[in-house]
């Protein structure tokens, strides 16, 4: 048996950006536990965007405070180069609703200092010449977000918590969790720990790591699948994007193009699977959009998990359980809300007012309220 | 020979430098490698370094070769063009 002070469950961007914050307030003694290799759950499979173009205030939010972190990520986890390239997203309205919602987004967007602009078709093919003129009406474009490798990314946040002292066990994994009184025994495949405090980082496993406690969040997890190309010259600044048409397709730095979307046909579970279906429909939508990256092979193909949450939006902060921490619920945006995540879930913790208003974020939300502000613009 | 010289990955370029590097971190899969190294990420998809790696592994841990993994085998087994696969329906 192991005394610590915190007990993090899940070494992903969230588990490593709230065990980085956690350090940086002083907390002592907090072990991080994964249950499979470095960035094995949705970290190290999503598509390495980043965007503060959302459609609810909240998300909006945290993802421009979370980009003032990546902007200077490199001084403050003190490493080289995190792949930050802010080229913009570009989301395409290809509907007279979107036409109507994009308008709204960038009214809401521009009011919490987000600088995103309405585009008209002429001037959104003069940033994406590659677009096909005929499958869009109108576009918005916010040039600070971008690409961030979620790797390095990782690997940084890892690094600058190894050197506040923070431990990690990889290939180790929680299989229960016993509430005492004086705090909590975790027990895991190879050891076991005593802890005053635990965080469920569990990302596309939060339900199963609240149940351990009996916590029921109202969290799922479903497969969304990406495929990459074979690397090639640069020839697309922005990440490209339609919830209509169901895409998101970005050159990342090293050359390579990704894209993804959605099966509204996918079951609930932890599936992370390649299907044909995925490669078939993902093709036929770029040769609709982008024509011209059809001409790329495809490389590689794979799946991860969206841990969606009813209004697509975080659920972080406490639980009924006292001492026992969440912070899921992400619906496929992990990664680049983490530094805000991982600053608020620290003042959370140690008693600090938080930065933000964390109240819409809170679990209890659920309990209250019946009708909720859902994030339309997710993929 | 220098460490550095010796590539393990040659689509993405690679050493065994970079290897022992991280290894001494204790990131001792193939799994863990690729994902910090970018190794078995290229056009090729690690048919050319799954085995080197799986060697190299197998020496730095001093275990037999048939305990280390190798990498998780993706789709597709060879490029194919994005517009090949989309069918006829846009030729």
């Amino acid at each position: 048996m192991n005394k610590t002070n915190i007990v993090i469950i899940g070494a992903g961007i969230s588990g490593l950006s709230i065990a980085y914050h956690l350090a940086k307030q002083g907390e002592k003694d907090i072990v991080v536990l994964d249950k499979g290799y470095f960035t094995n759950g949705a970290t190290g499979r999503c598509g390495a965007g980043v965007r503060q173009q959302w459609a609810t205030k909240q998300n909006c939010l945290l993802a421009k405070k979370s980009m003032e972190f990546f902007e200077n990520a490199h001084n403050i986890l003190e490493y080289d180069d995190l792949e930050l390239k802010q080229e913009g997203y570009l989301i395409v309205a290809t509907t007279d609703d979107e036409v109507k919602q994009f308008k709204e987004n960038v009214k809401l967007q521009n009011s919490l200092g987000i600088p995103t602009q309405y585009l008209t078709k002429q001037q959104a093919l003069e940033i994406v010449p590659h677009l096909n003129p005929n499958a869009f009406i109108s576009a918005t474009f916010n040039q600070s977000d971008g690409h961030l490798n979620p790797f390095k990314t990782s690997e940084a946040f890892y690094l600058a918590c190894k050197k506040l002292g923070v431990t990690f066990h990889f290939y180790e994994e929680v299989l229960s969790i016993d509430k005492k009184d004086d705090g909590f025994i975790i027990t895991s495949n190879k050891d076991s720990y005593a802890a005053t405090k635990v965080v469920n980082a569990a990302g596309g496993y939060a339900y199963e790591v609240g149940m351990m406690v009996d916590v029921e969040l109202p969290v799922y997890s479903e497969n969304h699948e990406i495929l990459a190309t074979e690397p090639v010259e640069k020839f697309q600044g922005p990440m490209v994007m339609s919830f209509s048409k169901n895409i998101y397709c970005q050159q990342v730095p090293h050359g390579a193009f990704l894209m993804g979307r959605s099966d509204p046909t996918v079951k609930k579970g932890h599936d992370v699977q390649s299907t044909a279906t995925f490669l078939k429909e993902m093709s036929k939508t770029i040769m609709d959009l982008l024509p011209k990256i059809g001409e790329l092979r495809v490389v590689r193909t794979w799946g991860g998990s969206y841990n969606l949450s009813p209004d697509r939006q975080p659920i972080i902060g406490k639980t009924n359980v006292e001492n026992y921490y969440v912070a899921c619920g992400f619906s496929g945006h992990g990664f680049m809300l983490a530094p805000m995540v991982g600053l608020l879930m620290s003042e959370i913790m140690c008693n600090k007012t938080p930065s933000m208003d964390v109240e819409f974020l809170s679990i209890d939300r659920f309990k209250y309220q019946t009708s909720f502000d859902i994030e339309k613009s997710v993929v | 020979m220098n460490k550095k010289d010796i590539i393990i990955c040659r689509c993405e370029d690679v050493d065994l430098q970079q290897i022992h590097d991280y290894m001494d971190q204790d990131f001792v899969t193939f799994e863990d490698l690729k994902r910090l190294l970018r190794v078995g990420m290229g056009p090729c998809q690690a048919s050319t370094c799954a085995h080197l790696l799986q060697k190299e592994i197998a020496n730095y841990l001093q275990i037999p070769i048939s305990q280390v993994k190798t990498h998780k085998v993706r789709p597709l087994t060879i490029g194919v063009p994005i517009k090949a696969i989309a069918g006829d329906d846009h030729e």
